[in-house]
């Protein structure tokens, strides 16, 4: 089977601006790749690329097994769902409004979503559960609720693989509990997911496998305790890193902070 | 709305059939009441007699009553369903694909281009036909123009370029516009220019409304056709192409529509503000910010404000008011005040 979305050699950037190269990776259903890089280190640069919404400097993007570069924009929407950052939108739409416009992508040109695009939408809210929440202006949901309404929007797209804008980043303690939770439930209900973060604890949490990112180019791809080492990590983000083990078996990053009046 | 937001201001507080319904009802009753005001009043069944007279082909040429109902009356309350359902559903139009409940027809220059055209014609003397031509000419150049500068400027915010480009064309066209006022007749031309350019349907004719009324149609169709799509473009471009949307075709074939909708009433009526701004906002308010609803409801609230307006511009006083000058005191205060309501998030 092909694996949902693969990259061969990739170049990332715009014109005149390369942000990143020599970027191989996969993800295949059921699987999550956690994206693990500092700021700048080009992952929202790549996800843009696996979506189609830049193109690619050199190298190969695949969907589902075919080309990226000339695939139909619907078409990619039928593969591959992004979920971005949760944000305001300037119009307060419904929570449910927000839902079906996952549907955009299995409608004709001039068609109006049907009432089996409003149950897919009921669905995917009822799967993250926000099924009350469904008539709420999404502008009055909390972050955390925001999140699980572009996941839901994204289920109801029914592409098989999501793409996830640090889907964790501006939500407190809980919320991102939550969020995490769903994330890998819904792995282990099928779908691929690729997602980037900026805390390595949460590649620990929920990924399958990391890829570490480092100007651009992926310096280890792997599962997470083989990658995010001591040293890869120490080296990656700067500052002296130590991975500790839970009595739980889980395993956690520690930064290393200078005690103050020594060093 | 917020969560403090009444039963009447939350969004789709109002069910979209409810409010469709309660806006025809009223227009059904503020149409034939707009028949009857003016300088020559009339009563509601002599308007009925000289309708019924036309049906059964027994109207009299040169009746007095005749000729105002269907030489004046009906025209104007036609030409003012027009223009306010035109420039709002426009707006409406702008408002969603801009993501900025802040612009109106007048962005991209389109307003200030097709008066400039029009200025044109008046300042050249030609046929009234011909100044509606080249208002819509005028409309389309700057509209085309914004969009070319728009396209050279690359890798910034694009909507912010597109909106900008049409802030410096319309002001550029506005200048031109002021040229020609200085160098016009100042006892023919320039009175006329300025009636113009404050907006009003006082010297429109049956004729007129020929060319505007399918040019109208022309422009709507597509957007009602392309409702969903362009709700989903309120969400930004990434997020709208990543749904599925071509999201540059798109926006330019609704801007394309739109401008055709507004140069089109721009044409037969002079510039008028304000109503492509405030009435998205106000529909918006009924019905929630799903375009597929919106829609619909703006362009019916546009004909019924512009019908009310107008009815007030020719009865109020001895000498007609420009519409542009009431819809912009009615217009002006109504956004001041949503200003102030300083809410996080448009509705």
């Amino acid at each position: 089977m092909n694996p949902l979305v693969e990259a061969g050699g990739l170049a990332i950037g715009y014109p005149g601006r390369a942000v990143g190269r020599d970027i191989d990776l996969a993800v295949a259903a059921g699987e999550v790749l956690c994206l693990l890089g500092p700021n700048g280190s080009g992952k929202t640069t790549l996800f843009r690329t696996l979506l189609g919404l830049l193109p690619a400097q050199g190298g190969t993007v695949r969907l589902g097994g075919d080309p990226l570069d000339r695939m139909p924009r619907p078409e990619i929407g039928r593969r591959a769902a992004y979920v971005p950052q949760s944000h305001a939108p300037v119009f307060p739409f419904s929570a449910h409004e927000v839902v079906l416009m996952g549907r955009t992508a299995r409608l004709g040109l001039f068609a109006q979503p049907g009432a089996a695009d409003r149950q897919a939408a009921d669905d995917a809210l009822a799967a993250v559960g926000l099924a009350e929440r469904a008539g709420s202006p999404y502008t009055d949901l909390s972050g955390g609720q925001r999140q699980l309404v572009l996941i839901a929007r994204a289920l109801a797209q029914a592409a098989p693989l999501l793409v996830m804008d640090e889907p964790t980043a501006s939500l407190d303690f809980g919320n991102q509990a939550l969020v995490l939770t769903e994330i890998r439930r819904l792995a282990d209900r099928g779908l691929g997911i690729v997602l980037s973060t900026h805390d390595p604890d949460h590649a620990f949490a929920v990924g399958d496998r990391v890829a570490l990112l480092q100007d651009g180019r992926i310096r280890g791809l792997g599962a997470p305790p083989e990658v995010l080492t001591d040293a890869a990590l120490s080296a990656v983000y700067g500052v002296p890193v130590s991975v500790e083990t839970l009595a739980s078996g889980r395993r956690v990053c520690v930064p290393a902070l200078a005690e103050p009046g020594t060093g | 709305m917020g969560r403090r937001a009444g039963a009447l201001t939350g969004p789709g507080a109002m069910r979209s059939p409810g409010a469709v319904a309660i806006l025809a009802l009223l227009l059904a009753a503020a149409v034939p009441a707009a028949m009857l005001v003016g300088p020559y009043p009339l009563t509601l069944a002599q308007v009925l007699a000289a309708v019924a007279a036309r049906l059964s082909g027994s109207a009299t040429i040169g009746d007095s009553v005749d000729t105002v109902v269907f030489a004046i009356r009906l025209p104007r309350v036609a030409a003012a369903l027009l223009v306010g359902g035109a420039l709002a559903a426009a707006g409406t139009c702008y408002q969603t694909l801009f993501r900025n409940p802040l612009v109106s027809p007048d962005i991209l220059g389109v307003s200030a281009g097709a008066g400039l055209g029009a200025v044109l014609g008046i300042f050249l003397s030609l046929p009234v036909a011909a100044i509606q031509g080249m208002a819509f000419a005028g409309g389309l150049a700057c509209v085309a123009l914004v969009a070319a500068v728009a396209a050279a400027v690359r890798g910034r915010d694009p909507i912010l370029v597109l909106v900008l480009a049409g802030v410096v064309v319309g002001a550029l066209a506005g200048a031109a516009t002021s040229l020609l006022k200085v160098l016009a007749d100042p006892y023919d031309q320039l009175p006329a220019i300025t009636f113009w350019l404050l907006g009003s349907l006082a010297s429109i004719r049956a004729g007129d409304l020929v060319p505007a009324l399918p040019a109208v149609a022309v422009g709507l169709v597509p957007l009602v056709l392309l409702r969903w799509r362009i709700n989903v473009l309120a969400l930004g471009d990434d997020e709208a192409r990543a749904l599925g949307v071509e999201v540059r075709r798109l926006r330019a074939g609704v801007i394309l529509c739109a401008t055709l909708v507004t140069a089109s009433v721009v044409a037969i009526a002079g510039v008028v503000g304000w109503v492509g701004l405030v009435i998205p906002h106000v529909a918006r308010m009924l019905v929630g910010p799903g375009f597929g609803r919106l829609l619909p409801v703006a362009a019916l609230l546009g004909a019924l404000y512009m019908l009310v307006v107008d009815t007030l511009a020719r009865s109020i006083g001895t000498a007609e008011v420009p519409l542009g000058i009431l819809t912009a005191a009615i217009g002006a205060p109504f956004f001041l005040w949503l200003l102030a309501r300083g809410r996080r998030s448009w509705s």
